[in-house]
């Protein structure tokens, strides 16, 4: 039994908006999975909800004229993982989400409910950051994009206002295009557990050169907030691609990220574990770079070809409009 | 012959189809919600309490605090009461405290019409406390604390035992080699399913409380005590339960429901806890400090054994010393040695509270005890296995003070073979030995000795109960309880066994109540197959006996009426029918499939038609029932071994378990497939306390830092590697159906195993568990093996310097 003040539904993003502004203590409540605990917790005791689980538009995957890919803040992290666009696009981001908890988890769990519940843990924000994604966001004032970084304000915080829903994790497409990326979640249990500490690569490879060409890292639970290591990338872009790369890799990350003594783990453990893992994630983000670079080399013009179509899943691909920079509103 | 075989349980189906009913779909609709009000400091005192504002909260019914109870100390275990003044446990609870003890100790309660109704209440309730400095280490403790945590110690030492065989000093000082060690485990929680639950109420002036325990019987004395009412006012139901491990073998918030249902008119009043409640205020597995030192001869012999427990027991006694005593009578078990020398303590603390959980002390002491064996093994440069093999009691020994306390079949030796020969363990032993890189691998192993029940510690009783049916079937009632380990099902099987019926013609009955089934103390200590069989059989004979009896006289009466009839139409077959040798074949000897024969094992009469003639003969007609309550004087040592192969990630701190057999010496096996259950769920448990599982307190305050199922790492099927059992099944001569004790065994011995593996892959000894990652991480740390390389997942895909 909750202990709930009101239940409201959405239809559309401008109904949940009005629904926010008219109850103005109301949480937005999409899968549950994270709100409902709250609520049991008594943290949230006596809130109203508005849902915007029955929004459609917010469930979409949609590949925009100009190649960005706007992925739907409703989509749950099954249906994510699952999805065409996703898993030819954007793999480590469907394989990232799937990490998440339990199946059951996964089947209500949404991605923008992950990312907007602010937790440095969450299974998404390691490759969100590291896809340097935009957020789409929308409220009475019109729509506002914001990056990552100004979103994330601290544990548990997002820069969100009352009256604004997160509709869209946008992927500009010069972000994904011929990257390649791996995510390692490093838990205690290989189910039904959250980060201990995480980390999502991605990366590009000049495979005549041999060398990376371009590299982004992310770590999860490093910090108070999801954790890019600009310096470490820095220093790996351009490295040759040898075994010496990942040692490399590990000994800088151990000096940049600065996580904290708790309970859950000591400084020392995550410190041997960061750089561990960042080590072996660009490994096989790179392996995965390769390979997919030699798959562009052999044959361009089939590749181009599978780029520009929208897959054939047996559904229709909605198309949406682009919203050109013009459209775009910085609200604040 | 069903005893012995692996039929379906006959709960199987009503608990798959979710049909069962267990306590919380019992209570009725119109139930009230209480709540329990915990403290937020770990040591002090209540100065103040307000409960106006939780009173004026629309729907709740009844506020009560510290204040209202009845000024009485109850002891809370699951131990048989005992009437010798001196042997009584400990009584140091209250229903409801001002004296905190530990972080969420019980300081008011709330009752309201629903949940919601009852949270807001106890977010209204306001308590100022004086605070007293927590003391969470039983070391620290033991040097005395001001003040103690409980009154009547004041050096806090709940208990102390010691023993000693031979000179362990002397022995020592002798001895050729010397190996010395501390070791530590931690404290876990059982993490049943079904969180402690019951619904109370009252019925004629009488207290009602359905309950989802271990114990009904003893529930019911408790609350008795408790209360300060005569025990017959109590009446305790006990429907399925979902899952124990021994933190319903103790009576939890049974009494404090019992007394709120009396203070709302007898309305019925449902206590549930959360799973947060569960890890901070039931019971916990004792975390237990051992010093150990062991002595051997230049041949690898064991001359003498020496140990130090620390017990932290936590701020109410509960099972209190039993656990670490426990450990220390197994000390001087299993293994040959001349001169041993125990002593335990059992300390108070402002921590959660240690009580009875799957092995009773010896996964605790198994863990330490194994490791040193190991420990001692490489000192010696001999193989574990060989160095086990030179050392191990075989063959009958028994206790020196603790009659009849034995081993009167042996198995362990035939265990370690199985679960060697099983492991590959020689080969691997030798092509683990070695290894350098990021993965490495290796076997380990550990062996244990379990008691069959508490005799003579404690009493031993049960109760059984069978009523003959009209149509010949049988219902059986047992006050032992099923508590998912199927004990129903061995019930069943053994009554059909010894009344030579088919299962199917066997009813037992699963729900407890305490005012209409026999009296058993319950399910604990892995008794229940025995004590409890024991009952079982008892009365199935003496219902054999009486359906024999009653057989005799139909036979007779027909076989008269007979004779009168032929001899009316001059047919006399002879002159005396019941004396005659060659007329013997009518008598009724025993029964067989449901028929009742003569000697030869010809059928002479349906069993249905007796039951019919039974019940409805004019001339004769008496239900045919047996009953016993029986007290049972015996005790079996069973035995067993672990074996594991693992493979660790030495840069992640991390162990995968390859492959793991655990093989049992429990005797003759009731139900094969049950049995194996069985050993997959303790495997489970063991893997868990080995690997994964502790929960964390705050050193400063005594909070549980870790009460929930997300940061209280219980391994998941994903987790959990296929699961391996093995048996020796000895006839055993004390058994009722040659059986010991298998419930709680599985459990204990994979820890160590898991231990010794670790040891043997990478040469590091941890004494510690859980083996956590960051644990190993130190560990590796330490003994320099973390530059080994980086960056390597597995094996094989590293070439240093090679392009990738």
């Amino acid at each position: 039994m909750y202990d709930l003040e009101g239940y409201w539904e959405a239809g559309t993003v401008e109904e949940a908006v009005q629904l926010l502004e008219d109850h103005p203590a109301a949480k937005i409540i999409c899968g549950g999975s994270d709100v409902l605990i709250k609520i049991r917790e008594g943290k949230l005791a006596g809130t109203g909800l508005v849902s915007i689980r029955g929004i459609p538009l917010l469930q979409k995957v949609t590949l925009k004229e100009n190649g960005d890919l706007y992925i739907g803040a409703a989509m749950t992290f099954s249906h994510l993982t699952s999805h065409p666009l996703i898993r030819r696009l954007v793999p480590v981001l469907g394989e990232a989400v799937d990490q998440v908890g339990g199946p059951q988890v996964r089947n209500i769990g949404t991605i923008g409910g992950n990312i907007c519940n602010g937790a440095v843990s969450a299974d998404s924000a390691p490759t969100v950051f590291s896809l340097e994604c935009r957020l789409r966001i929308e409220g009475k004032a019109g729509v506002r994009f914001s990056d990552m970084k100004s979103f994330y304000l601290g544990p548990g915080r997002v820069n969100l206002a009352q009256g604004e829903v997160l509709t869209h994790i946008v992927v500009p497409r010069e972000k994904y295009e011929g990257y390649a990326g791996h995510y390692i979640k490093y838990s205690m249990r290989n189910a039904m557990d959250i980060a201990t500490l995480s980390c999502s690569t991605v990366c590009k490879i000049d495979l005549k050169k041999n060398v990376l060409e371009d590299v982004k890292m992310t770590f999860g639970v490093a910090a108070a907030v999801p954790l890019r290591v600009p310096k470490t990338e820095e220093a790996l872009k351009g490295q040759p691609l040898r075994e010496e790369l990942y040692g490399l890799a590990a000994g800088l990350v151990r000096q940049e990220i600065n996580p904290r003594d708790s309970w859950r783990a000591s400084r020392a453990f995550r410190l041997q574990i960061g750089g561990e893992i960042a080590a072996r994630s660009l490994r096989e983000a790179v392996l995965r770079a390769r390979a997919q670079e030699e798959v562009r080399l052999r044959g361009p013009k089939q590749q181009e070809k599978v780029q520009i179509e929208a897959e054939q899943t047996g559904q229709q691909q909605e198309i949406m409009q682009p919203e050109s920079d013009q459209h775009r509103k910085e609200v604040r | 012959m069903v005893v012995g075989k692996s039929v379906p349980r006959v709960d199987g189906y009503e608990k798959v189809t979710g049909r069962a009913m267990f306590t919380a779909d019992l209570a009725p609709g119109n139930c009230l919600v209480a709540k329990v009000y915990h403290a937020s400091i770990a040591n002090g005192r209540v100065t103040a309490i307000d409960t106006s504002q939780a009173e004026q909260i629309e729907g709740v019914v009844k506020v009560v605090t510290f204040q209202d109870v009845p000024k009485i100390s109850y002891p809370t275990p699951g131990h048989p009461w005992s009437v010798e003044t001196a042997h009584q446990d400990r009584a140091d609870r209250r229903l409801l405290t001002g004296r905190i003890r530990y972080y969420g100790d019980d300081i008011a309660a709330v009752v309201a019409e629903n949940e919601v109704a009852a949270s807001r209440a106890l977010r209204a309730i306001k308590v100022t406390y004086e605070e007293y400095e927590p003391c969470i280490n039983p070391r620290e403790a033991m040097k005395g604390t001001k003040p103690p945590v409980q009154e009547e110690c004041p050096d806090n030492i709940l208990a102390k035992s010691e023993y000693e065989i031979g000179s362990a000093d002397q022995a020592l000082a002798q001895a050729a080699i010397v190996v010395e060690g501390k070791y530590e485990t931690s404290i876990v929680q059982h993490c049943h399913i079904e969180p402690p639950v019951s619904y109370a109420y009252m019925d004629k002036g009488r207290i009602v409380v359905v309950t989802s325990t271990q114990i009904p019987h003893i529930v019911k004395r408790v609350i008795g005590q408790a209360l300060g009412i005569p025990w017959g006012q109590v009446r305790v139901i006990k429907p399925y339960i979902g899952g124990g491990f021994g933190n319903k073998q103790d009576v939890l918030y049974e009494p404090l429901n019992a007394f709120l249902t009396t203070q709302v008119g007898g309305r019925p009043v449902k206590l549930e806890l959360t799973r947060e409640e569960t890890f901070a205020n039931t019971r916990t597995r004792h975390k237990i400090y051992y010093d150990l030192k062991m002595g051997l001869d230049a041949q690898g012999h064991i001359v003498a054994r020496d140990m130090l427990a620390v017990s932290n027991q936590g701020g109410y006694a509960s099972h209190g010393h039993a656990i670490a005593a426990n450990g220390a009578t197994s000390w001087r078990h299993l293994y040959q040695v001349p001169n041993v020398r125990a002593r335990a303590y059992t300390v108070y603390t402002n921590t959660p509270v240690g009580g009875a959980m799957r092995g009773y002390g010896i996964p605790q002491y198994a863990f330490a005890a194994e490791a040193i064996t190991d420990d001692a093994a490489v000192k010696a440069g001999m193989d574990p296995y060989d160095f086990r093999m030179e050392n191990i009691q075989k063959g009958y020994f028994a206790d020196p003070w603790l009659k009849p306390i034995a081993a009167n079949t042996n198995g362990v030796a035939e265990c370690m073979e199985k679960g060697a020969a099983y492991i590959q363990w020689k080969e691997k032993r030798k092509k683990y030995a070695g290894q350098t890189g990021n993965i490495r691998r290796g076997v380990g192993m550990a062996i244990f000795s379990y008691k069959t029940g508490v005799w003579p510690i404690s009493l031993e009783i049960a109760g059984a109960r069978m009523v003959l049916q009209q149509d010949g079937s049988v219902t059986l009632m047992v006050g032992a309880t099923e508590i998912g380990q199927g004990a129903d099902t061995v019930f069943t099987q053994m009554t059909a066994e010894t009344l030579n019926i088919s299962m199917e013609k066997i009813h037992i009955q699963t729900v407890q109540d305490t005012d209409v089934t026999p009296f058993d103390t319950g399910a604990y200590a892995s008794r229940q197959t025995f004590v409890t069989g024991t009952a079982v059989r008892e009365c199935a004979e003496k219902l054999k006996e009486k359906i024999l009896e009653y057989a005799k006289e139909l036979l007779w009466e027909r076989r008269r009426a007979l004779q009168t009839s032929a001899r009316e139409t001059e047919e006399v077959p002879g002159a005396d029918g019941g004396t005659a040798p060659d007329s013997a074949s009518w008598l009724p000897a025993d029964l067989c499939d449901g028929c009742i024969v003569n000697a030869a094992g010809d059928v002479l009469l349906a069993l249905e038609e007796l039951a019919q003639e039974s019940y409805y003969s004019l001339r004769h007609s008496s239900a045919i029932t047996a009953e016993v309550s029986e007290q049972v004087k015996k005790n079996s040592l069973s035995f067993g071994a672990t074996f594991a192969e693992i493979e660790v990630d030495i840069a992640l701190g991390k162990i995968r378990v390859l492959d793991i057999i655990n093989v049992h010496d429990s005797g003759r096996l009731i139900n094969p497939r049950l049995a194996r259950m069985q050993v997959h769920g303790g495997m489970s448990m063991g893997l868990g306390y080995g690997l994964a599982e502790q929960l964390l307190l705050d050193e400063k305050t005594g909070r549980v830092l870790n009460g929930n199922l997300l940061d209280y790492k219980l391994p998941t099927m994903m987790d959990t590697p296929d699961l391996t059992a093995g048996f020796v099944e000895l006839e055993d001569p004390v058994g009722p159906y040659g059986n010991k004790a298998l419930g709680e065994p599985p459990a204990i011995s994979p820890a160590p195993a898991l231990r010794n593996a670790l040891l043997h892959a990478t040469g590091v000894a941890v004494n510690e568990i859980p083996l956590s990652p960051q644990r190993l991480i130190a560990a590796f740390e330490k003994a320099g093996l973390l530059s080994a390389s980086v960056g390597n997942g597995s094996e094989g895909k590293k070439e240093d310097g090679a392009d990738v």
